[in-house]
C-alpha cells in the first residue's frame, strides 16, 4: 500500500462525512448508530496504523511511507514519518478509540459530538505526518475548530469563556508562525519540510530598530514558532488557556487535549525549530531552559492549591511538560529520547487521570476535591487504578512516567547543572499533590452522605483502562519499546544540530576574522 | 471605428439591454415585469461572464487606449457579473415578498455593471471617471429603493453625498495628474511618472487615490459603508459587498499598476498605511455590532484591508494575490448573504446576531454551512478564506512588507472574535424564540454552494490559481 499514511488520516474524516449525510434523527437508534460509526472507524483507524508501525524501519532516519502530490500556490501534499512522528501517530490512534468508548454516556447532540471527535482525529494524525509547511500549518490550526465545538457546546458551565480563551489564545500564537513559514517560504523558495531541515536560513546579527538580534533571521524565525509551540505546549508563562480548557472540556476533550493536543507542541519542536533554526535554538536555549524549570516549579505549586480535581491534574501537565521543553533544548541524546518518552508516556498517564475524573464525575457531577473523601470503601478497583496513575504521575521506577523524568533531567544536567536541580524538585513537588489528591479524594472515611450509595467502576470503564494500564506499566519496565523506535531519528537530529552549530561558529569566526 | 465596437460589444450588449428593457417595461407591464427582468438580467450577465471568460486570450485596446481588454479586465468582469447576477438571483424573494420589486432594480444593477466593466478596464482617467459614475449613480440610487423607509433613503443620501465629496476629490487628482503629465491616458502619465515623479503629479496620485479609497471603503474613507449597508434593504447590501467591491479593487490595480507603475514606492507606503488601518479597525469596530448587516460592513472593510495588502506589495504576484482574494471574498459574502437574507421572524427582516440563539439546533445543515463561511471569514484553515490570506500575506513578505503581514495576522486574530460569536450564538447559546429561515430554495443553494466551495476549493481552487495569475501578468509589465 503505498498511501498508507493518507489512508490512516483520512478514514475518521471519511466516517464523519458518513455521519453527516447519512445519519438523521436525534432518536436512541441514530445516537446508538453515531456511537458505534464513530468507534469502529477510530478502532479500524488504529488497526491500519499498526501497519505502519510493523513495516516501519527505525533504522533508517530519513522518512518513510512518503506520498507527494502538487497542490496550490507551488506547495505539496506531502506526507511520511520519521523515528520522531511515527509513535505519535501511533498515541493518537491508539488513545481515540479509548476516547470514543469513554463518551459512551453522552445523550447531547451525539452525532455532531462523534463528528467533531472524527474531524479532529484527521487534524491530529495530519498534524504528525504533513511534510510540507503549510499543510502542517493546516492541521494544526484546522484541529481548533473541533476544539472550539467541544469545549463550547459539550463543556462546563463557564465553557464559553474558556472555549474563546482558547480559540483565541492558540489562534494568536500561531498566526506568528504562518508569517514565519511564509518567510520561510520566500527565503528558501520550498515548503517540503525535509528539503527545508537542510536548507540553512541567514543566522548573521542584524538590527531592528536599534535592536541587535543575535542569530539574525535564524532568532526571529525561531520566536515565531516559539510563540505558537510555546502556546500549545503549554509553556509557563502562556499556560494560562490550558486549565480553564481542561476544566470546562467534557472528559473525552480533556483526554485528548492533554494526551494529544499538548504533544503537538513538542512536535513541532524537536521538527521545525531544532533542525531548521540551529543557531537561533542555541541562542535562545538558557531561556527556554529555565522557562522549563520555572514551569516545573511553578505549576507544581500552583497545582497544589487548587480545589478542582481537573485543574490540578492540568496544572501538572503544566509541569510535566516543562520536563519535555527541558529534555528538547538540552539537545543531547538522552534527553531529546527522555521528552519524546516523556510525551508518549504523559499521553497514556495524564489521559488516564482525566478518565478518572471523569469516571467520579459522571456519578457525583462535581470535580470539587472537598466532595470526595473514603472512595476506596466503595470502588476498590477504582481506587486501585486512581493509584497506580496517581504514581505514574509521580514519576514511580516501574512506570513510563519515571523513564522520561529521569531520561529528561539526565540529559538537562549536562547542559545546565542548576536547570536540572531546579527541575528535581518539582519531581517532590509532583509527588506531593499527587498523593495529597489521593490522600483526599480516595482514601480516608468514607462520611459523606451522597458518596454512601457510589457504585465502583462497570465493565465497560474497566476495558477502557484495561489498555492504559498495559502501556503505563509496559513502558515502565521496558523503555526500549519506544527509545528502539526513536533512537536512530533523534541520534541524526542531534548529529545534524551540532554540525549546523559547529559550522555557524566557524563561519563567524571566519567572518570576523576578515574584518 | 468597427475594431473598437468590437471590443467594447459585451458592454454595449448590457447597454443596449438595458435600455430597451426600461423602455419597454415602463410602456407595458413596469413593476409586474420585474420577477420576469430579474431573472432575465441574471441570465444575461451569466451568458456574457461566460462569454466574455471564453472568448480571446489577447490584449485589445479600443479607442486610441482608453479602453483595454485584456486578461486582467476580464478575471475582473466574469467576477463581477457573476456575482452581480447571484446577488440578484438570491434577492428575488425577498424583495417580491416585501414589495420592493421594482422593474428598475434589475435594470439600474445592469447599469451598474456596466460602470463596473468600464472600471476594470479604464485605460484613461475620462474612462476611469466616466465608469466610476455610472456605477455610483446606479448605485446611489438603488441604496435608497425603499423610498418609504427613513434608514434607507439616509443611506442613499449618505451615500450619495459622500460619494460626490470622493467623486471630488478623485476629479481633482485626475486634473493635477493631467496638468503634470499633459495627458490623462494611462501609457502617458506612466511615461510622464517613469521613476521620479514631479511633486504636482504626486499630489494627483494622493488624491486619485483617495477617491479609489472611497470606493474600496478603505480606512479613513470608510464612515459611508456600516450606514449604508444597515440603511439599504439587504439585498441591496449585498450587491454593495460584492461586485463594486471587486471592481473598485480592479481599478485600483489598474490606476496604479497602469498609470502609476513607474513609481510603485511612492503609492506602495499609501496602500500599506490603508490597509493597515483597514484591517484593524474592521477588526476592532465590528466587535461590539449587534446588527449583523452592520458587522458585515465592518468584516468588508476589514477584508478590503487584506485585499490592499497584496496590492501594496507592488509585484505581479501581489496583484494575483488580489485577485484571487477577492474571488473568494466574494464568494463567501454572497453565502453569508444568501442566509441572511433568509433571516426572519413572523414575515418581518431579523439582522439581529442574537436572534441567531441555538440555530443549530432547528437547522444543523444551514447552521454548519454558516459555520465553515464564517470560519472562512476569520481565515481559519483549512477552508479557502484561509488560502486568500496566505496568498496575500506572501505577497506582501515579498514585496518588503514584512511589518505589514505581522499585522495583518494580528488583526486577523482579533476579527476572528466576532465571527467566532456568531458560531457561538449559533451553537453555544440558549434556545428562545426560534428563527424562521428558508423559504427560498434560492437562498439555500447558494449558501449551501459557496460553504461546499470553501471547503473543497482547497484541493486546486477550481483553477482560479491559474486565471489569476495570467490575468495579472497581464495588468504588470
Amino acid at each position: 500500500m503505498d498511501n498508507l499514511l493518507s489512508i490512516t488520516t483520512f478514514i475518521p474524516a471519511i466516517a464523519a462525512a458518513i455521519l453527516a449525510i447519512f445519519l438523521r434523527g436525534e432518536d436512541e437508534t441514530a445516537q446508538r448508530n453515531a456511537k458505534w460509526v464513530a468507534l469502529i472507524a477510530t478502532s479500524l483507524t488504529f488497526f491500519v496504523s499498526l501497519f505502519i508501525l510493523f513495516q516501519f524501519d527505525p533504522a533508517d532516519t530519513g522518512f518513510q511511507f512518503v506520498e507527494e502530490r502538487d497542490w496550490l500556490l507551488g506547495l505539496k501534499y506531502k506526507v511520511g514519518v520519521d523515528g520522531i512522528s511515527v509513535l505519535f501517530v501511533l498515541l493518537t490512534t491508539f488513545i481515540m478509540p479509548l476516547t470514543i468508548a469513554a463518551s459512551w454516556g453522552v445523550t447531547n447532540r451525539v452525532k455532531e459530538y462523534m463528528i467533531a471527535f472524527l474531524i479532529l482525529e484527521t487534524l491530529m494524525i495530519g498534524v504528525f505526518v504533513a511534510l510540507d509547511l503549510v499543510l502542517f500549518y493546516l492541521f494544526f490550526e484546522a484541529g481548533l475548530i473541533p476544539m472550539f465545538l467541544i469545549i463550547g457546546i459539550w463543556g462546563g458551565k463557564a465553557r464559553i469563556y474558556a472555549s474563546f480563551k482558547f480559540f483565541l489564545y492558540t489562534f494568536l500564537g500561531s498566526v506568528l508562525m504562518l508569517v514565519a513559514m511564509v518567510a520561510m517560504f520566500a527565503e528558501a523558495g520550498t515548503t517540503d519540510i525535509p528539503t527545508l531541515m537542510k536548507h540553512e536560513f541567514a543566522f548573521e546579527t542584524f538590527s531592528v530598530l536599534g535592536v541587535q538580534i543575535v542569530g539574525g533571521m535564524q532568532t526571529l524565525l525561531f520566536l515565531a514558532f516559539f510563540a505558537s509551540f510555546a502556546v500549545k505546549m503549554p509553556m509557563w508563562p502562556v499556560h494560562t488557556w490550558l486549565p480553564d480548557a481542561h476544566v470546562q472540556a467534557p472528559t473525552a476533550g480533556s483526554v485528548v487535549l492533554a494526551a494529544i493536543l499538548l504533544k503537538m507542541g513538542g512536535y513541532g519542536f524537536l521538527r521545525f525549530s531544532l533542525p531548521m533554526f540551529p543557531v537561533g535554538a542555541d541562542v535562545l536555549t538558557p531561556l527556554v531552559l529555565w522557562m522549563s524549570a520555572i514551569a516545573i516549579v511553578y505549576t507544581s505549586l500552583v497545582a497544589l492549591v487548587q480545589t478542582d480535581m481537573k485543574k490540578l491534574i492540568a496544572y501538572s501537565s503544566v509541569a510535566h511538560m516543562g520536563f519535555v521543553t527541558m529534555g528538547i533544548f538540552a539537545a543531547n541524546q538522552q534527553g531529546i529520547d527522555g521528552a519524546i518518552f516523556q510525551m508518549i508516556s504523559h499521553g497514556f498517564i495524564s489521559g488516564a487521570l482525566f478518565l478518572c475524573v471523569g469516571v467520579i464525575y459522571d456519578r457525583m457531577h462535581t470535580r470539587e476535591i472537598e466532595a470526595y473523601g473514603g472512595l476506596v470503601i466503595r470502588m476498590p478497583a477504582y481506587a486501585l487504578i486512581f493509584m497506580l496513575f496517581t504514581m505514574a504521575n509521580v514519576g514511580l521506577p516501574g512506570t513510563s512516567g519515571f523513564v522520561g523524568e529521569f531520561l529528561t533531567l539526565l540529559g538537562a544536567f549536562q547542559v545546565n547543572t542548576w536547570v536540572a536541580a531546579v527541575a528535581t524538585t518539582g519531581v517532590i513537588l509532583s509527588a506531593a499533590y499527587a498523593l495529597w489528591l489521593y490522600r483526599r479524594v480516595v482514601l480516608g472515611d468514607l462520611i459523606k452522605e451522597s458518596l454512601k450509595s457510589i457504585t465502583d467502576m462497570t465493565r465497560r470503564e474497566k476495558a477502557i483502562f484495561a489498555p492504559f494500564v498495559v502501556m503505563t506499566l509496559l513502558l515502565g519496565v521496558y523503555p526500549s519499546l519506544v527509545t528502539d523506535i526513536i533512537g536512530p531519528s533523534v541520534e541524526a537530529l542531534i548529529s545534524n544540530y551540532d554540525t549546523a552549530l559547529a559550522e555557524a561558529e566557524t563561519s563567524s569566526r571566519f567572518a570576523a576574522a576578515s574584518q | 471605428m468597427q475594431a473598437d465596437l468590437n471590443v467594447i460589444l459585451p458592454e454595449i450588449v448590457l447597454s443596449v439591454y438595458a435600455i430597451v428593457a426600461l423602455l419597454g417595461a415602463a410602456y407595458t407591464g413596469k413593476d409586474r415585469m420585474a420577477g420576469m427582468l430579474i431573472w432575465l438580467t441574471a441570465a444575461l450577465m451569466t451568458v456574457l461572464a461566460i462569454w466574455i471568460g471564453t472568448t480571446g486570450d489577447s490584449t485589445r485596446t479600443a479607442f486610441d487606449g482608453m479602453f483595454n481588454d485584456d486578461g486582467f479586465a476580464r478575471f475582473a468582469k466574469v467576477t463581477i457579473l457573476l456575482s452581480a447576477a447571484a446577488v440578484l438571483v438570491l434577492g428575488q424573494e425577498y424583495m417580491a415578498r416585501r414589495d420592493l420589486l421594482r422593474f428598475e432594480y434589475p435594470l439600474l444593477i445592469a447599469l451598474a455593471a456596466v460602470g463596473m466593466m468600464m472600471m476594470v478596464s479604464a485605460g484613461d482617467l475620462m474612462a476611469l471617471y466616466m465608469g466610476l459614475e455610472l456605477q455610483s449613480l446606479a448605485l446611489y440610487v438603488v441604496a435608497s429603493l425603499r423610498r418609504d423607509s427613513a434608514k434607507s433613503t439616509e443611506a442613499g443620501l449618505k451615500y450619495f453625498v459622500l460619494g460626490a465629496l470622493s467623486s471630488g476629490l478623485l476629479l481633482y487628482g485626475a486634473s493635477l495628474t493631467y496638468g503634470y503629465a499633459g495627458t490623462t491616458l494611462f501609457s502617458g502619465i506612466i511615461e510622464a511618472a517613469d521613476g521620479r515623479a514631479p511633486i504636482g503629479l504626486l499630489i494627483g496620485l494622493v488624491f486619485v487615490l483617495a477617491g479609489l479609497a472611497f470606493k474600496v471603503s478603505a480606512v479613513p474613507f470608510h464612515m459611508w459603508t456600516p450606514d449604508v449597508y444597515e440603511g439599504a434593504p439587504t439585498p441591496i447590501t449585498a450587491f454593495f459587498a460584492t461586485a463594486p467591491k471587486v471592481a473598485a479593487m480592479g481599478l485600483f490595480a489598474r490606476v496604479v499598476h497602469d498609470a502609476f507603475g513607474g513609481v510603485v514606492a511612492d503609492w506602495q507606503q499609501v496602500i500599506a498605511v490603508l490597509s493597515l488601518l483597514s484591517m484593524f479597525l474592521g477588526a476592532i469596530a465590528a466587535i461590539g455590532q449587534t446588527d449583523i448587516k452592520r458587522l458585515m460592513a465592518y468584516s468588508s472593510i476589514a477584508h478590503m484591508g487584506y485585499a490592499l495588502m497584496g496590492l501594496a506589495s507592488g509585484t505581479v504576484f501581489g496583484v494575483q494575490a488580489m485577485l484571487i482574494y477577492m474571488a473568494i471574498y466574494v464568494t463567501m459574502n454572497i453565502g453569508t448573504f444568501a442566509f441572511i437574507l433568509s433571516m426572519e421572524r413572523d414575515n418581518r427582516p431579523v439582522t439581529d446576531i442574537a436572534s441567531l440563539n441555538m440555530y443549530s439546533r432547528a437547522h444543523p445543515g444551514r447552521a454548519l454551512a454558516m459555520l465553515i463561511l464564517m470560519f472562512s471569514l476569520a481565515g481559519v484553515p483549512p477552508l479557502l478564506g484561509f488560502f486568500g490570506k496566505l496568498y496575500v500575506l506572501r505577497a506582501a513578505y515579498e514585496g518588503g512588507l514584512a511589518w505589514l503581514a505581522v499585522a495583518g495576522v494580528i488583526a486577523s486574530v482579533i476579527g476572528a472574535f466576532y465571527y467566532l460569536r456568531i458560531v457561538f450564538y449559533m451553537y453555544f447559546g440558549e434556545e428562545r424564540e426560534p428563527l424562521e429561515t428558508g423559504r427560498s430554495p434560492v437562498q439555500w443553494g447558494f449558501l449551501m454552494a459557496s460553504a461546499a466551495i470553501m471547503l473543497l476549493g482547497i484541493i486546486n481552487m477550481f483553477g482560479v490559481e491559474t486565471m489569476a495569475q495570467a490575468a495579472a501578468a497581464t495588468l504588470v509589465n
